[in-house]
């Protein structure tokens, strides 16, 4: 099997990246909150990034907010994976009143921006890492839910589930059997956009101090905790910058081979 | 009353509907959650004598039905009740600070709508070749990036490296516009990237799209050049999914401004949102949550008229 070399690269920094994210006790040089050198010290052979704005290890830190962004993002992608996709498969399958319920209440969620009702729900949530992933991946669910009813309900009028049906098959049957694993591939190459977006969005709600809650942190949090360098010209803030876009660069590359290389199995697009 | 028109009352009506929908939403979001307001607002430490006075100020033993309606006619009447952590009044502190957020929007939107459009026009050109293969990496990687990430950037190397432009953005009342548009420079620019690479690639594919209908291939056989078949017969036709791009767009400007605002310390009604969001500040929450979603759905609804208006197939609706 060939890999073009978009992907190869794309997938060299997303292994890079979750194998230290899973790994990240093992591989940071100092501990995530210990505070082991100056202000803002320069990158040296102590510290290969320097030293953050209160003196802890930025590299250290650096790989346990991977982990933490890279956890909360995995884990809001598969609820609103199994959220959306089981409630648009659902939907299409019933059809009638329950597909106009559910079909309109997404509507209704999405009429409003995804960071102004999640500012609004988490202004009297508590915010602790559970209520993060269910308010993120709830209210992206509605997107994964548009995709999976308009690909289902294709799927649902062809003869094979129509068969199945003859056959007398529950409805359970007819949604994991029979649908499912035709609108999978779809569903597979948009679960890396949906990640990707997931990073953004926990990024920015830790930046906005909405997020992690000090002293954990994620990608989004070190660049708040160190932004006031910036005007001092310490580029400390721009490291998980740098971290953030290969990470979202090469998932994105990834899901796009993934995309080309499943649908032109089936004769589709780019074979 | 013609076809159009009814299409046009029927979807301003179905707005109103969504506006006051969204209204019950934002109310429910912040009143039925699971956990007790007062107790969220004042911490776990918090006396039941402090927790009983301040459901009693905030209405809490009142119905939820009718601490809507209140809620709901003061908001329609202009009166956003008080903020719970200044004692000030919510309207007119909204007032100025909606006042500078339009202000930084709308230069945003002068600068990046002609920019996105000229550069989806050079796109199509050059299709294919590097201009247009520049300027689909550069979207790419512009929408992998979260917005506080390029004011960042830009704060960085434009404003402190360069010091071309202030890296944090106060305006007040009194100064000279040619001193306001100085100070809102950098916001302005990363607000112009952040929206110019989406209305840029969907310029791009409106336009392809007219490109390839049987008209054009008559004025190509013509003999006419590029851009007068992109000036005279393309761009009339793709004028009603552009504004559509440019409207969807400004509704995604409304948003981005949230995050640029704390980036450039700017006294919007971002910044404002954000800092009582953080405060678990409610009234205020409710008041500036509703705004930002009242101003996305009428982008969208004037997006909507607008290609109801220019698309004939729309007018004949089966």
């Amino acid at each position: 099997m060939r890999v073009p070399f978009a992907a190869a690269v794309g997938l060299f920094f997303t292994a890079l990246y979750f194998l230290a994210a899973i790994f990240a006790p093992l591989i940071a040089p100092y501990g995530m909150a210990e505070v082991v050198g100056g202000v803002w010290e320069p990158a040296s052979a102590e510290h290969w990034l320097g030293t953050d704005n209160i003196g802890r290890d930025l590299l250290s830190r650096m790989i346990y907010g991977g982990r933490t962004t890279i956890f909360i993002a995995a884990a809001a992608t598969v609820l609103s994976f199994t959220t959306g996709a089981v409630l648009g498969l659902l939907a299409a399958v019933l059809g009638g009143w329950a597909d106009q319920a559910l079909s309109r209440f997404v509507d209704l969620i999405m009429s409003i921006p995804t960071l102004i009702f999640a500012l609004v729900v988490l202004s009297v949530m508590p915010v602790t890492l559970p209520v993060l992933v269910l308010v993120m991946g709830l209210l992206d669910s509605t997107r994964v839910y548009r995709l999976a009813r308009a690909v289902a309900v294709d799927i649902n009028v062809m003869d094979f589930v129509e068969a199945a049906r003859l056959r007398g098959e529950g409805r359970g049957w007819i949604i994991f059997r029979e649908i499912l694993p035709n609108a999978l591939s779809p569903l597979v190459a948009e679960m890396g956009l949906r990640f990707i977006f997931m990073v953004l969005f926990v990024s920015t709600l830790s930046f906005l101090g909405l997020g992690i809650q000090p002293p954990a942190a994620d990608w989004g949090g070190i660049v708040k905790e160190n932004k006031d360098g910036i005007i001092y010209g310490i580029p400390a803030a721009l490291v998980p910058a740098i971290a953030i876009a290969t990470l979202a660069i090469s998932v994105n590359l990834v899901a796009d081979w993934v995309l080309n290389r499943t649908t032109s199995l089936k004769g589709g697009r780019g074979g | 009353m013609g076809p159009i028109a009814r299409l046009l009352a029927q979807r301003i009506a179905l707005g109103l509907l969504l506006l006051f929908l969204v209204s019950i939403l934002i109310f429910a979001g912040t009143q039925i959650l699971p956990g007790d307001v007062a107790q969220s607002i004042l911490g776990q430490s918090a006396t039941p004598e402090a927790l009983a006075n301040l459901r009693a100020e905030l209405g809490l033993n009142e119905p939820a039905l009718s601490r809507y309606f209140d809620w709901l006619g003061g908001a329609l009447t202009g009166d956003l009740g008080t903020a719970l952590t200044s004692g000030q009044d919510i309207a007119g502190q909204l007032w100025t600070r909606m006042g500078n957020t339009l202000f930084l929007a709308f230069w945003a939107a002068l600068v990046s709508v002609p920019l996105a459009i000229f550069l989806g026009l050079l796109a199509v050109r050059y299709r294919e070749r590097w201009p247009d293969k520049l300027i689909s990496a550069v979207t790419l990687a512009s929408i992998s990036v979260p917005e506080f990430l390029i004011g960042y950037v830009l704060m960085f190397f434009v404003g402190v490296q360069l010091g071309w432009a202030p890296s944090v953005s106060t305006i007040y009342d009194g100064m000279s516009l040619g001193a306001k548009l100085h100070a809102i420079a950098l916001p302005v620019a990363v607000l112009t990237l952040v929206v110019l690479a989406h209305m840029m690639r969907m310029t791009r594919a409106a336009i392809l799209n007219v490109m390839q209908s049987a008209y054009i291939e008559t004025a190509e056989l013509k003999g006419l050049s590029m851009f007068t078949i992109i000036r005279r017969h393309a761009f009339p036709n793709a004028i009603a999914p552009i504004v559509n791009v440019v409207m969807l767009n400004l509704a995604y400007l409304v948003v981005g401004v949230v995050v640029i605002e704390v980036v450039f310390t700017y006294p919007g009604m971002g910044q404002y949102l954000v800092d009582h969001v953080s405060k678990r500040d409610v009234p205020v929450v409710q008041a500036c949550g509703l705004i930002f979603a009242a101003v996305y759905i009428g982008l969208n609804l004037v997006a909507d008229i607008v290609s109801i208006l220019s698309n004939p197939r729309l007018r004949h609706p089966k």
